[in-house]
């Protein structure tokens, strides 16, 4: 593994199925009655969040706290962009605490790449999530459930299997982390959206595009939902709430279409009644509640590769 | 009196190596008898060139004196090999006043390294509503012919008629930033394969090319002058060609334009490293559109190059890329690219140089009696001299800018700047500033 992770594409396929096994085996302390071991005892993961996100923050927190490390979490409202202190400036603030971890979350993309290559900070640093451009934890816990459902949590097992990804694609950093991610792991991505909410020059990415959702979901594996955030909608990226939900969400009609294998997932946060109806949400197939129990294990698979524990991660307890 | 220099076996525009005599602020025969006493430069393996004429550069003052000031921008600009330059309008408060644009055409004059030609902004305040007082600038001490509102673009279509008709009056020129407002909002990055790879909001070649084509258009309408600021794209290129084939059979309107140094060298990938030293507006291209605009400038349809020169303090650079100011120092590197890209490519011949760095700039500016003019007997000597043999690793704190944003920091550049005479008078010498 590089000793930053600030991209899916950071990761080769052996370092991508090191932290799914990884997080397989980490997975099961969740359930112990003791959830703690002390790999990263001693070392400091430092949170910190340009922006808010709760659920990101706290699954780091909880991943970091499960492998014994010391975690602060630095909630720095106001970037750089609104005049508040600068970006460099709270790195040398977190690079003179001694953090040996930072995972930060910033709003604008790239802003963890640099971080990490500016030589502000000597500590591994961990994209949760940047502006419109990654969230490669996410993807790994994306990935991470698919493969305990689909590919019998076995190397390779996503291999040839289908994954449609679905809605606002031009805004979301989870779609290019998962699109990176799952073509390493061998997967077909089908990214479905509206034209106006694919990036341009999407036709170079390794992913088959379409603009219509009913004909990708019969014959996908997993369908992952996109979040359409309420602002998108006064961009005029489509006519109204309405019409998107009709051509774009997943409702118990289209669920019906589904193979029975298929699962849904999601993200997070939902807006319900508009990229996904509750009762696809609440529905046997839906790993959404799944995918955040996931995210706690990937996300301490990582932090423990990352800061090099030598010693393996589990039964490794002095 | 001031010195004369006697410069001896210098290479005029690449020619056969011949003798000048710089005197009382005029070029004189290097055979002449009055030549005694004169300082000899020995320009053996040099050319001489006419002074550059730079059209667009910023120079921050009044306003943001901590990124540059008239002085240290012009010093930046005689190191570079200029002799003039027009200094935008996008200060604070604006160049939009008789009162502003003579302050910074007395600054220029008295700092000395190299003459200042104020523009004046089109609209008050660049905000693109209404006209500021374009005929007190034009008849100021500070005779403003061009006039833009550079960093914004007049978007406003009737605006820029109005512009465009009103300039007339005084043989002004309208040079227009070309970017439609609207497909660019939150721009960063040229917007293709990579912008949506990065995650960087898009700034498409239809923004730009879209306000051409209208501009153009407009000029034609009305018969006026319209120059283009820093075209970027393929796409503007085949426009501006398109248009000056129609210009050249009326003749009653006229169409110019610049390429900035940057673009003919630097493509958007090095967005990839998310260091916002390569941020910059418009922002750098693709190869293809690197391409299209050296062909452009070789056959006469991009008219100069101009530096487009964007001090900005570190700080401002030295953040996340959405945060940084765009912009990037141009002046004293501009004839190093033009020779790497143009020159040693075969593209431009020296004499192409001068008029693309030169004389063209000084006829748009309209400030051809005193600059742009040919290196000859009898003519103001305004004058550099330049090593093109020579190569340099470029150092950005040798700068003479106040600041440090080169993208070209550590690049081993052809050529270097010898010297540089205004009137007669060495403003850099050795390469060192006098």
């Amino acid at each position: 593994m590089k000793r930053h992770l600030l991209s899916a594409a950071d990761l080769s396929r052996d370092d991508a199925e090191l932290v799914l096994s990884t997080a397989a085996e980490l997975r099961e302390l969740a359930d112990r009655p003791i959830k703690k071991l002390p790999a990263l005892r001693g070392r400091t993961v430092v949170n910190l969040f340009f922006e808010d996100s709760t659920r990101t923050r706290i699954s780091f927190e909880a991943a970091a706290k499960r492998l014994s490390a010391d975690v602060i979490n630095f909630a720095a409202k106001g970037s750089s962009l609104s005049k508040g202190e600068s970006l460099k400036d709270t790195a040398l603030t977190l690079e003179a605490m001694g953090a040996d971890a930072v995972v930060v979350r910033h709003g604008a993309s790239g802003a963890p790449h640099r971080l990490a290559n500016s030589g502000w900070v000597r500590s591994s640093v961990v994209n949760a999530g940047d502006g419109t451009h990654e969230h490669p934890t996410q993807a790994l816990l994306d990935a991470f459930t698919m493969w305990r459902h689909l590919g019998e949590s076995k190397p390779g097992g996503l291999e040839g299997r289908k994954v449609a990804i679905v809605g606002d694609v031009l805004h979301s950093r989870v779609a290019r982390s998962n699109a990176l991610l799952l073509q390493t792991l061998g997967a077909d991505v089908t990214l479905v959206a509206p034209p106006t909410l694919l990036p341009v020059g999407v036709e170079t990415w390794p992913v088959e595009v379409s603009y219509d959702l009913d004909a990708v979901i019969p014959k996908a594996d997993a369908v992952m939902m996109l979040r359409v955030q309420a602002e998108r909608m006064n961009g005029g990226f489509f006519p109204t709430a309405r019409e998107y939900s009709r051509r774009y969400g997943l409702d118990g009609r289209r669920m019906a279409t589904l193979q029975d294998h298929t699962i849904v997932m999601h993200p997070g946060p939902m807006v319900r009644g508009m990229e996904i109806t509750a009762d696809v949400a609440d529905s046997d197939r839906s790993v959404i509640v799944e995918q955040v129990t996931n995210g706690v294990a990937v996300r301490m698979a990582v932090l423990y590769l990352l800061l090099g524990g030598s010693t393996p991660a589990v039964g490794g307890e002095e | 009196m001031s010195t004369s220099y006697l410069i001896k076996n210098v290479s005029v525009l690449g020619g056969e190596p011949t003798d000048l005599l710089l005197k009382d602020g005029v070029i004189a025969d290097g055979a002449d008898a009055s030549a005694d006493g004169a300082e000899v430069i020995d320009a053996t393996g040099l050319i001489a060139l006419p002074g550059l004429v730079d059209l667009h550069t910023h120079l921050r003052e009044p306003g943001r004196e901590d990124a540059e000031t008239v002085e240290t921008g012009t010093q930046a600009a005689a190191k570079g090999g200029y002799t003039a330059v027009h200094a935008m309008a996008n200060t604070e408060p604006v160049a939009d006043t008789a009162g502003v644009v003579e302050q910074v055409w007395r600054l220029g004059r008295e700092a000395g390294y190299c003459d200042v030609f104020p523009v004046g902004a089109v609209t008050v305040g660049l905000q693109g509503e209404r006209l500021a007082e374009l005929g007190a600038m034009a008849d100021s001490a500070a005779r403003v012919r061009v006039f833009s509102d550079d960093g914004k673009c007049v978007s406003d279509a009737v605006l820029m008629r109005r512009a465009l008709e009103y300039v007339k009056a005084f043989d002004g020129v309208v040079a227009q930033h070309a970017q439609e407002p609207r497909l660019t909002e939150g721009a960063q990055m040229n917007e293709g394969e990579l912008s949506g790879r990065l995650g960087l909001a898009g700034w498409p070649a239809v923004a730009e090319e879209a306000i051409i084509a209208r501009d153009v258009l407009l000029a034609e309408h009305v018969g006026s002058r319209l120059h283009v600021c820093h075209v970027s794209t393929a796409g503007s290129v085949e426009l501006i060609r398109w248009a000056k084939g129609k210009a050249a059979k009326d003749k009653t309107w006229s169409v110019t334009a610049e390429a900035c140094p940057h673009h003919l060298l630097l493509t958007d990938e090095l967005a990839a490293t998310y260091d916002p030293i390569y941020k910059v507006n418009p922002p750098l291209r693709s190869a293809a559109d690197v391409e299209a605009l050296k062909a452009g400038l070789a056959d006469g349809t991009i008219d100069i190059v101009a530096t487009d020169h964007a001090p900005h303090p570190h700080e401002d650079k030295d953040c996340e890329w959405a945060a940084a100011a765009f912009g990037m120092l141009g002046l004293e590197t501009a004839l190093s690219i033009v020779q790497q890209t143009m020159v040693d490519t075969g593209l431009l011949d020296w004499a192409g140089v001068a008029e693309r760095m030169s004389a063209a700039p000084a006829r748009i500016g309209r400030v051809s009696d005193q600059h742009g003019r040919p290196v000859a007997v009898g003519e103001p000597a305004n004058v550099v001299l330049y090593d093109p043999a020579a190569t340099r690793v470029v150092d950005p704190a040798e700068s003479a800018s106040l600041s440090r944003n080169t993208p070209y920091r550590g690049m081993e550049l052809p050529g270097r700047v010898v010297a540089t005479f205004l009137r007669g008078t060495a403003t850099v010498l050795d390469g060192k500033l006098q």
